[in-house]
Formats: C-alpha cells, sequence, structure tokens
C-alpha cells in the first residue's frame, strides 16, 4: 500500500501557452549540441577530437578524476566542433548528425540479469549514470558511494513543467523494467501524485511507491526526499529524473543507447503550444522553427520559468531538460508607478494584490522584470509559506548568506538543491537571488568536506 | 513620456554627471514613479509583484485611519479645552496643522538620513522609513517640539537601524526607540499633564495657552490613591476610549481607526496575525489576574477590557509588535512574543508607580529576547535533524 503524503505548503501557478497533450516527433537535425555544461560538479576530459567518427551512444567526454562517469553522444555522425567559453571550458560539443541514426550495440550488458556490480559498470559506460545527480550537494553522483537510496519523482508541478502522465504515453514498459534495473543498485523511493495512482506506469514492485498531495513543489524530489527519508550528514541519496529512467529501460530492453524525450514546449510566446519528441542535444532554432512569436522581446528558457535558464536561439537541448520555454522579456514595459497600482494581471500572493481572489484556474502572463529592488530580508515567513520541507528555510539562507558552515549543516543544507528555493524565490518580497545563494552555498561546503 | 525625460536627465546624475551626488535621490524617485524594467538575469524568471515599496506603503495607508483620527482628536480636546464652540472641519483642521509639521520634520529629517546613506553605501534607497517616518509623529505627545522630534529621529536613525545595515538588520523598532529617546532624555516634554492638549493658536484657529493640565485616562488612574479608585472606576468610559476621544499620543487614542488599520494589515497579510491576537491574549490574561489578585492601587484595578484599549496598548499591538523585522521570525515564536509583549505591557503599567504607560518598553524589551525565543525553536529543529542522523 503506498503512504500518501499530504503538503499544504507551496504555491500552483499557472501561466499562459502551457503545452496541449498532443505530440509531434521533431525529424533528425542536422546537427546536435552536448554541453558539459549540464553535469554540474563534472569537469570534463574529452574522449573524442574534432572530426572523430562517433555512434549514439558512444563516449564524448569522462569526468576529469576517475574517468569512470562518461557521456555520450545521442547521435551518429562526425564531430564537427568543440566549443570553448572563459578560461578554454568546454561548453559544447558539436555533432554533425548522419542522416540515419546509428546506435552503438549494448545488448550483451542484460541489465536484467546482471549483477550490482555489473549494472553499475554498464551504466557509467553508456553514459546512464552520467544523469544520476546526489544529494547533498546536487551534483553528478559518485559512482563509488553506497547511495541509502534513489529517489525518482513521477511529477512535476512546476509552472509550464513538461506532464510526465502524458509524455511517459506508450513508454511505461521502459519505464518500470528502468526501476528495475536501479532497484539492483540500492533501494528506490518513487513520489507520484494522486492522479497517477491508476495509470500504467503503475504497479512496479521493484519501488516503494509515495504519493505526494500537493501543490509545487510537491513535485520536487528534494521536498519527497525530506518527507521519506531524509538526508543526514555522512549519507548519500541519489535522484534521477523518470525520463531517464526511461532510458535507462529502453537501454535494458532494446540494448541500445536512446536519448529521445518529450518535451514542452510552452509559454505565451508559442504560438502553439504542444509536446515535442526530441533527442537530447536537439537544436532550439528547430524545435522553435515557425512556432515562436517575434514581434516584442522574448526569453527563451532552456527549462520552465522557475528553475530554467535564460538561453537564446543558438542553444541546444539540455541533458535534463523537459521543457523549452519563451515569455515576454518585458523590458520595454515602463511601467507608471506600479508599486501602488492594482495591476489586475499580475500575479502575487500577497493580498494587497487582488490575484488571491481569481479562481486558481487562471493562467497568467507574466515577464521577466524583477518588480522591484533587492532589499535585505525584511518579511518573515514568507519562505517558509511555500517550502514544505522540515527545515526553516530563512535561516539557512542567512547562515549561506553569513558563510556559517557549521550552522548550515545543523539547519539541513544536505538536504536541499536550488531549485527547492525556487517558489521560495519567486514570492520573495526583498528579491533575494535564493537559488544562487543555495547554489553557492553547496559549492562552498562541497569545496570544505572534499 | 515620463519615461523619456527619466532617460533625458539621467546623464547628469551618473558618474561623471554635475549632479551625481543626488544619485541616490535620483534611483529612489526613478524607481518610485516608473517601475524598474530590470529583468533576472540567473535564478527564477518569473517574480511575485509584490516588492518591499508595496508592503511599506500598504502599512502607511493602514495607520491613515488612525493619523486622520488623530488629527481630529487634537482639534477636539483643544477646543473643549477652551470650552469654545468650533465645528467638526474646523477641529479637524487645526489638528491637521499641528500634526503636519511634525510629519514634514520627521521624513526630511530620516530621509535626508536614509538618502545620504543610500548614496555613501552605493545602494538604493531602503523603503522602510516610509513607514518609520509616519509612526513617530503618531506616538509622540502632541506639544512634543520640532526640535525634539527632529533629534530623535535622527538618533534613531543612525543608532537604531544604520549601524545595524538598514531596514532588515535592525534589533529595535527604531519608532520606538525614538520615542524611548524623547521619554528618557525629555521625560517632562513626553507624560505627564501638561504635554497632551495643543497649546498653539494656528492661522486664526484655537487659542494660545501658557499651561494646559489634562491627563490621560491612566495618568489619571496613576494619581488616584486607592481610596478613591471607586470613584475614578465608575467614571471610566468603555465607548469614549474605543472611539478615542481622549487625550493621548497623536495617533494611539481611537481604537476604531487602528482596528481599520488591523484589519487592512491583516488583509493583505503583511502583518502577523499570530502577533496581533497573542498580545490582545496576553495582556487580556495579566490585567484580568490584576484586577482578581493584584495589588491596591487605583490602576491594577482598571478592568481587564479597559486596559486593552486605553494608552498605547492597540496602536503597539497592531503597528508595532508585528513590525516583521524586530519580532519573531518563527510561527510559533510569535505566539509567545505577542503574549509576552501584551503580558508585560500590564505588568510594567500596574506595578510601575512613575510611569502609567507600558506598551514602548513591553515591545523594546520583546525586540530583544525575540532571538531568543526564535533560537529556542530553530535549535529545537537542528537537535531534530541531529538526533535523527545517529
Amino acid at each position: 500500500m503506498e503512504r500518501i503524503f499530504k503538503l499544504k505548503k507551496g504555491l500552483d501557478l499557472r501561466l499562459v501557452g502551457e503545452a496541449r497533450h498532443e505530440k509531434k516527433v521533431l525529424p533528425l537535425s542536422s546537427e546536435y549540441v552536448v554541453s558539459p555544461t549540464d553535469f554540474y560538479g563534472l569537469t570534463p576530459r574529452l574522449c573524442i577530437k574534432e572530426g572523430d567518427r562517433v555512434l549514439a551512444g558512444a563516449p564524448l567526454f569522462a569526468d576529469k578524476d576517475t574517468e569512470r562517469v562518461k557521456v555520450v553522444s545521442p547521435v551518429s555522425g562526425t564531430v564537427a566542433a568543440i566549443v570553448r567559453g572563459n578560461r578554454r571550458k568546454i561548453t559544447g560539443i558539436k555533432i554533425k548528425a548522419d542522416e540515419k541514426n546509428q546506435y552503438a550495440d549494448f545488448k550483451q550488458l542484460d541489465l536484467l540479469n546482471a549483477t550490482p556490480e555489473k549494472v553499475l559498470e554498464a551504466l557509467l559506460e553508456t553514459g546512464m549514470f552520467a544523469l544520476f545527480r546526489q544529494r547533498p550537494y546536487d551534483v553528478v553522483a559518485n559512482p563509488g558511494d553506497k547511495p541509502k537510496g534513489i529517489f525518482v519523482s513521477g511529477f512535476n508541478k512546476m509552472p509550464l513543467a513538461a506532464d510526465f502522465s502524458f509524455t511517459v504515453k506508450g513508454e511505461e514498459e521502459a519505464f518500470r523494467t528502468g526501476v528495475k534495473v536501479l532497484a539492483k543498485l540500492a533501494k528506490v523511493y518513487l513520489g507520484i501524485q494522486p492522479e497517477q495512482v491508476n495509470t500504467p506506469i503503475l504497479p512496479i514492485e521493484e519501488a516503494e511507491v509515495n504519493i505526494f498531495d500537493g501543490p509545487n513543489p510537491s513535485g520536487n524530489v528534494g521536498v519527497q526526499i525530506n518527507h521519506v527519508a531524509p538526508v543526514n550528514r555522512g549519507e548519500v541519496v541519489w535522484t534521477i529524473a523518470p525520463e531517464e529512467v526511461v532510458m535507462i529501460g529502453r537501454l535494458a530492453l532494446k540494448g541500445v543507447v536512446d536519448q529521445r524525450k518529450t518535451i514542452a514546449v510552452a509559454g505565451s510566446g508559442i504560438i502553439d503550444p504542444f509536446y515535442y519528441e526530441v533527442l537530447t542535444g536537439a537544436p532550439f532554432a528547430d524545435i522553435l522553427k515557425d512556432n515562436h512569436k517575434t514581434d516584442g522581446n522574448w526569453r527563451i528558457i532552456k527549462g520552465n520559468p522557475l528553475v530554467g535558464t535564460q538561453s537564446c536561439m543558438e542553444d541546444a537541448v539540455g541533458a535534463h531538460q523537459t521543457e523549452l520555454c519563451v515569455i515576454p522579456e518585458g523590458d520595454d514595459v515602463h511601467e507608471v508607478l506600479g508599486w501602488i497600482m492594482p495591476r489586475l494581471n499580475d500575479f502575487s500572493v500577497n493580498h494587497s494584490y487582488h490575484s488571491w481572489l481569481s479562481p486558481k484556474t487562471k493562467a497568467y502572463d507574466l515577464d521577466c522584470r524583477i518588480k522591484g529592488g533587492k532589499r535585505n530580508m525584511i518579511m518573515s515567513g514568507e519562505y517558509d509559506r511555500v517550502f514544505p520541507m522540515d527545515i526553516y528555510a530563512g535561516y539557512l539562507i542567512k547562515a549561506i548568506i553569513t558563510g556559517d558552515i557549521d550552522r548550515q549543516e545543523a539547519l539541513g543544507i544536505y538536504e536541499v538543491a536550488p531549485e527547492d528555493f525556487a517558489v521560495a524565490e519567486f514570492v520573495d518580497s526583498s528579491k533575494l537571488e535564493l537559488q544562487k545563494i543555495v547554489r553557492e552555498g553547496l559549492d562552498i561546503l562541497r569545496k570544505e568536506n572534499a | 513620456m515620463l519615461h523619456e525625460y527619466i532617460e533625458k536627465i539621467r546623464p547628469h546624475f551618473e558618474e561623471g554627471g554635475k549632479l551625481k551626488a543626488f544619485r541616490s535621490v535620483f534611483d529612489g524617485f526613478e524607481t518610485f514613479l516608473l517601475v524598474p524594467n530590470t529583468t533576472s538575469k540567473s535564478g527564477v524568471s518569473i517574480h511575485d509583484a509584490i516588492d518591499s515599496k508595496r508592503i511599506m506603503s500598504f502599512v502607511v495607508i493602514a495607520l491613515m485611519p488612525a493619523l486622520l483620527f488623530g488629527m481630529y482628536n487634537i482639534g477636539l480636546q483643544h477646543y473643549s479645552y477652551i470650552h469654545a464652540e468650533a465645528s467638526h472641519l474646523t477641529m479637524f483642521l487645526y489638528g491637521l496643522c499641528i500634526t503636519l509639521p511634525k510629519i514634514v520634520v520627521s521624513y526630511a529629517v530620516g530621509l535626508g538620513i536614509e538618502f545620504t546613506v543610500a548614496q555613501w553605501k552605493h545602494e538604493e534607497i531602503q523603503e522602510g522609513y516610509l513607514v518609520t517616518g509616519m509612526l513617530i509623529p503618531m506616538i509622540v505627545p502632541v506639544n512634543c517640539p520640532l526640535w525634539m522630534l527632529a533629534l530623535a529621529v535622527a538618533f534613531s536613525v543612525i543608532f537604531a537601524k544604520e549601524i545595524y545595515g538598514g531596514t532588515g538588520m535592525n534589533i529595535f523598532n527604531p519608532a520606538l526607540v525614538a520615542r524611548a529617546f524623547l521619554f528618557f532624555a525629555y521625560p517632562s516634554k513626553m507624560s505627564g499633564d501638561k504635554v497632551w492638549i495643543s497649546t498653539d493658536q494656528v492661522f486664526g484657529m484655537g487659542k494660545d495657552l501658557d499651561v494646559v493640565s489634562s491627563a490621560t485616562p491612566l495618568g489619571q488612574a496613576a494619581n488616584t490613591a486607592f481610596e478613591n479608585s471607586a470613584e475614578f472606576l465608575g467614571s471610566m468610559d468603555f465607548s469614549s476610549y474605543v472611539i478615542g476621544t481622549m487625550p493621548g499620543s497623536i495617533g494611539e487614542t481611537s481604537v476604531i481607526a487602528i482596528l481599520i488599520g488591523a484589519f487592512i494589515l491583516l488583509w493583505t497579510k503583511i502583518a502577523s496575525w499570530r502577533t496581533m491576537v497573542s498580545v490582545f491574549i496576553g495582556g487580556a490574561i495579566v490585567g484580568f489576574l490584576f484586577n482578581v489578585a493584584g495589588p491596591q492601587t487605583t490602576i491594577a484595578q482598571i478592568p481587564w477590557y479597559d486596559h486593552l484599549v486605553l494608552g498605547g496598548f492597540c496602536f503597539g499591538a497592531v503597528f508595532m509588535a508585528t513590525d516583521p523585522v524586530t519580532s519573531c521570525r518563527t510561527e510559533k515564536g510569535k505566539y509567545i512574543y505577542g503574549f509576552l509583549i501584551g503580558a508585560l505591557a500590564i505588568t510594567i503599567r500596574v506595578l510601575n508607580p512613575g510611569y502609567p504607560e507600558g506598551m514602548m518598553l513591553a515591545i523594546l524589551f520583546m525586540n530583544v529576547f525575540a532571538p531568543t525565543i526564535d533560537y529556542c525553536f530553530v535549535n529545537n529543529n537542528i537537535n531534530k535533524r541531529l538526533k535523527r542522523a545517529k
């Protein structure tokens, strides 16, 4: 029997341009980009050089320290360029794709009958392991660790987020198989929302299934970990996204590294928002072609508007990305005396605006303006109202700002990832960059504890 | 159009411009007139429409009923003291003329310091003083001289706020520090029976008076011997205390006006209902305890419900105790914080023979202890985590 966790804290926010439940398949693009920066915490050492031929599933780079964690190519083709940024940091590997995708053959791995050691080696070899992230620190997992659990969240309630219940359609068997493979490494915990109880992704005997009923961010894996089995000092848990579990399932079933995933193309800047089946690394230009508005200033977001990053047309689908959003930038708006106006079309959790009287289903068209200056933390309890974890969010943020490492540990920094603070950052009247603060705090802690 | 004008004059205020010494003033007014079109570069792409400007302006709006009634009450007290007839409008205009200079002085001195500090630290001007600057004139007696007010404002902005790092970092409520400064530096101008009725004639309204004598109900109670307490208690008039037609600091007298403000603050969720309600509960319980088992003094015999509507109790509970910066930050802590403020305020009133008002000291005292209360709750969370790790 599944356990049910009822969460009260949080905030469901709907934005204009949610992707309708219709899936199209993006034809193979001519060029794909794999970016090492998607794998936070991993320093890449290249396995290829420009001009090399690669198959889909062939390694492109590995982590510098152990060379065990490998990232593989999503397509077959020729390495066209290694793109470097500041201080020669590798920011992308461009692959000119073949006309027909050819996969490296991994049938001999036989994941379903292999020993746990063999499974780990196979996942490392096929690049699937690089998709695991670990708590603490929210970085690429370390294959040398013994995790106390592997957590998968089967849903995401962020605004404009892709609906896994829809994207998994037709791939349920691969998903269940993927969980079976994971269960060989450690105990698997799957978090679902009540609506998913009677869907074909269940039953899964190999995982402990927990139901989370509550507003965003209840779909964050960090929130689920905090309720099911919080991370203590010295412990490690691994997390992996559900569409990545599907990829592992495909590897077990078909013996190929098939990095297809269905992403939501959404936001008020999209003419016809729908789902697109793409390969990791597919260029945004192909996905958005003729389907985004060009009048005015628009922001392309790699991910959803709360957790994603500002991006551009030249970018490509990232390793963990499940949405591509286009929303108004807003830098051409000059609002007179906005702080005292009723702002009929704006959203606020604060009741000095009236948006709380509107029905919960109302969708808003928000732009990227911060709408206020950065201040010291003034209001109390703002974060706690949208932070469904047993952690004093405001105190943790203060401990990070002041660099007090002992206090950060005591207040539970090992349990959080920047994305857990996304909703708090949205509602913050002091406009502090909470996700950035947490990221920096985690980075410093990781260095100190290394 | 406004945007174009601002863009036109902007270069003068930037580095190298001839008015660069007023950059913080320019920034302050620019963000006041136009919402900055700055967009987020990292973190969340979208933001809630709330910001501290809106929060602070709503607190100022919530203060308006109490301020407007306070103006009227100044006129009322003055005209009834001189036994002259006057229309309600005249009374209000008289009070307006008496109060306005105080507000202007408070804002001019306080914002002047804030702008200077913002310029010096190369920061944006903070809105916190919008509220403090309105609170200070409302919690002083009507006869408080302007120079004294200016001195108190300067003291509190510098020593109660800026040296800690500005709004959000202060330990004590700056408005109460200003009042405490005046109270201890110039006690004869802050309490007693000479300060509550305006002695000035303005624009032909009212009458110049040399000396007035009219005590607040709490002051009267403190000076009434226990033998005469029955007579005093019989003269108490709950309904006039609720309406607010009695002598007192400018903004504190009308419970109705303050409750309208409380409604605005709670409706907008800017103030914490936990703190506010707890203050009243704490005050009621302690007031009741003094009623049944208190010392043999008149003030201890004031019914508990009268305690809640007299003096600065309501004003403090609604506008001062709920200051998010200086109160407890944990939700559970707010119950204790509020309760102790109410309890202490009545205790000070009753047991301190020299001074018949306790709200100011109770809140300042609890400002000191708010972090300790929070510490207990936060440590509870920390210990739970430590225990789990074993």
